[in-house]
């Protein structure tokens, strides 16, 4: 089984290299989309890869705690602040920062609820019954976004300009994509700081190794996972915000899928595993990127659904603990 | 009240063992086959018989569901893939699709000198199933060997990529046209007896029959008779015992020497397979297949079924199934229709069904897990706690978990 995989990634480093020397300006081109994809990505992977962590549980809800605060972004930047592509750069940042913070507030209330209503309950139940009740979950809130936001996409202005803000070479770094990802790396750098440097951090961690020891040492066991949802959501929240701008466009039903992809991300990486959802993300990112950028051999944006989830079967099968992730007795 | 409810129960109890048996299950088959001679004297909130067909086919595919996830408690969320290879099993094998070949074999109703392949129905109906059996197997094999909610996302996976495989599989696309892309594969031949057995009274080709709607109800109708016949034997069989041993606690399952593996991939190739025969039917009755008709929704669609009626209940899971296809089909609309009569409002009820459907699953969940007419068995499992119940719940000092209740 080994041989196949390394088989198969063999192959996608030679169609990489093909693909670089016949046109390096267009490889790279694609590399920075890849990276912003990426991050984006990386951000809901986050979410999933918390909350996995902590109860084990796939958070099905997760990607449609995304959609909602994408939608609610958008409506503050359209309807609250009012800014289009024509407005001052002073009112873009405060809409976009102002939309951000509510955004953050209101996805991780949503996400926190979420576990309260649904998943608390059946912390003791078979394991089964709060994945499917996530499942449920999904459907809910994705009824809710259709209910307030409608069928149609809600669009915003392109706020930040596609202009280049730098070159090296050939190769032009739009705004768009670099303010994406300088949105991100801070975000990234604020969860690991708390993660791994906090008391809340530190109680997390205790909570995700073991539950009941964690609350024999005092640990407030379910406000800790309250906690970790809200978190989550707050991510979910930002990723809206980050992806509506970057975007422009999103609708009711488009967080169930990038939720997927962010999931395969944080499989891919190793899931529970929180730099390794990012590594993760960027991976299906670049992947993605390629696929639909790249010119020789790629088989475009019709495909792009199944190359991810073959990624995801494939690394299942072939290494379930993921690329940073340490085998577990449970992980195969 | 109270003694004629007793005397009841005493007449009841009175009656030969076999007419206890049976005397509910006949009389709810007998309901069934005689529908389509009294539906026109019932409320106009009962199903039309072409929708009760669809209701019907649906019910299939939630039993052949419930053998994966309610027998052997394997969360399948991609079941779409089996209910889509087995409607092009059907589309490819009974069309004028493949236009080079003309092969006929006991095809009804159409030219002797028809291009394309033309197999009886009836026996594409036995491919179909098999045919998924096969698939239902290579996605089993390499990942029945995770552990559930792993598996959950390998079969999302799986019913997100032959969709777009089968969206994609055209001219353009793969340089072979395998399933005509978007605009799916139509029409597809009817089923029928042809004219040796039209002799003795059955119909020759349903197509062309005047009561077209009512013989693909029979057919529909016996088709679920069928598999609920199998679900019953085979929850009762050495297999089916064996899958609720590793529902219930897999590695006390392994232990007592059930092999996990070999017994998993035959509850996949099990489900697979009344998936693929209640797909290719329902390819037939629509005479086409579609790839729009397999999204994921449909998926939970058919989970919310099993989970509304009663995981591994055999009646449960049919009763789940009538109601919410019944809802899917019409019923919101009319329910919708009538909210909007009484409160003056204007609700579009089967535009949020889905969200309806979500709040039927949790809801389900929280309040009776083991669903509207539970299983015996789940009932107990659910009740009195699983294997991985703590012993002592640390959280709320002297509280008993379930398991100190059930002296295990």
């Amino acid at each position: 089984m080994n041989a196949i995989g390394i088989v198969l990634l063999v192959l996608v480093g030679v169609w990489m290299v093909v693909n670089f020397v016949q046109g390096p300006s267009r490889f790279l081109t694609v590399v920075i989309i890849g990276l912003t994809n990426g991050s984006v990505y990386a951000l809901i992977a986050l979410g999933y890869t918390l909350v996995y962590g902590i109860l084990q549980l796939i958070n099905f809800a997760h990607g449609d705690v995304f959609a909602l605060g994408g939608l609610l972004s958008a409506t503050l930047i359209l309807d609250l602040f009012g800014v289009g592509s024509g407005s001052s750069t002073g009112a873009i940042a405060v809409a976009v920062v102002g939309s951000l913070l509510v955004a953050v507030v209101f996805a991780s209330i949503l996400n926190s609820t979420v576990e309260l209503v649904g998943y608390r309950r059946l912390r003791h139940a078979p394991r089964l019954a709060p994945l499917i009740t996530a499942v449920g979950m999904s459907f809910i809130l994705q009824n809710i976004g259709l209910y307030f936001w409608g069928p149609e996409y809600t669009v915003i202005d392109p706020l930040i300009s596609t202009e280049p803000a730098f070159t090296i070479g050939e190769v032009e770094v739009q705004w768009d994509n670099l303010v994406v990802i300088l949105l991100t790396i801070p975000l990234l750098l604020g969860l690991t700081w708390l993660v791994t440097s906090t008391k809340q951090g530190k109680a997390m961690r205790a909570t995700s190794q073991d539950m009941a020891a964690a609350a024999m040492v005092g640990i407030n066991v379910n406000r800790t996972i309250s906690f970790t949802f809200a978190l989550a959501g707050g991510l979910a929240g930002a990723a809206g915000l980050i992806y509506v701008l970057q975007f422009t466009t999103i609708r009711f039903d488009q967080g169930f899928q990038l939720g997927l992809i962010a999931f395969t991300a944080a499989v891919l990486g190793g899931i529970g595993n929180l730099a390794g959802a990012v590594v993760g993300a960027l991976v299906i990112g670049f992947i993605e990127a390629f696929n639909e950028g790249l010119s020789w051999l790629s088989p475009g944006s019709d495909w792009t659904r199944s190359i991810v989830f073959g990624i995801l079967i494939a690394v299942l099968v072939f290494r379930p603990e993921g690329i940073l992730g340490e085998r577990t007795p449970e992980g195969a | 009240m109270g003694g004629a409810r007793a005397a009841t129960r005493e007449w009841w109890t009175q009656q030969p063992a076999p007419f206890r048996r049976w005397a509910l299950p006949a009389g709810v088959i007998a309901l069934g086959v005689l529908y389509p001679f009294y539906v026109d004297f019932l409320p106009g909130t009962f199903p039309g018989i072409g929708i009760a067909v669809v209701m019907l086919v649906f019910t299939m595919m939630a039993l052949g569901l419930n053998i994966v996830v309610g027998y052997a408690g394997l969360l399948d969320l991609g079941y779409v893939a089996f209910y889509a290879a087995g409607a092009y099993v059907a589309a490819w094998l009974a069309s004028l699709h493949f236009e080079d070949i003309s092969f006929h074999f006991g095809s009804v109703g159409i030219d002797r000198d028809a291009p394309g392949i033309h197999i009886s129905v009836w026996l594409v109906l036995l491919i179909a199933g098999l045919f998924t059996t096969v698939v239902g197997i290579l996605i089993g094999l390499p990942t029945l060997r995770l552990r559930g909610d792993y598996l959950a996302i390998v079969t999302l996976g799986f019913g997100e990529i032959i969709p777009q495989v089968v969206r994609n599989a055209d001219e353009p696309g793969i340089g072979f046209d395998l399933t005509h892309g978007t605009f799916g594969i139509t029409p597809i031949d009817s089923a029928g007896f042809g004219s040796t057995l039209g002799a003795v009274g059955l119909p020759e080709v349903y197509r062309s029959a005047t009561n077209r709607a009512e013989l693909y109800y029979w057919t529909a109708l016996a088709l679920l008779l069928f598999t609920v016949f199998c679900s019953v034997r085979l929850r009762d069989s050495r297999l089916g015992r064996a899958w609720i041993a590793i529902r219930e606690d897999e590695t006390a399952a392994a232990a007592m020497g059930v092999p996990l593996m070999r017994t998993k991939t035959w509850s996949y190739a099990m489900g697979a397979f009344f998936g693929g025969i209640a797909g290719a039917f329902y390819a037939v009755f629509k005479s086409g297949a579609f790839p729009a008709d397999f999204y994921f929704q449909f998926s939970v669609f058919l989970l919310c079924m099993v989970i509304l009626g009663g995981m591994g209940s055999v009646w449960g899971v049919i009763v789940g199934a009538l109601i919410l296809s019944w809802l899917d089909r019409e019923g919101l609309a009319k329910i919708g229709d009538f909210i909007g009569d009484v409160t003056g409002s204007d609700i579009d009820a089967p535009r949020y069904a889905f969200g309806i459907y979500g709040a039927i699953i949790v809801t389900m969940m929280l309040i009776r897990p083991a669903g509207l007419i539970p299983e015996r068995r789940h009932r107990i499992e659910l009740e009195e706690g699983v294997h991985d119940t703590p012993l002592y719940d640390v959280q709320h000092e002297g509280t008993l978990t379930d398991r100190d209740r059930t002296n295990d």
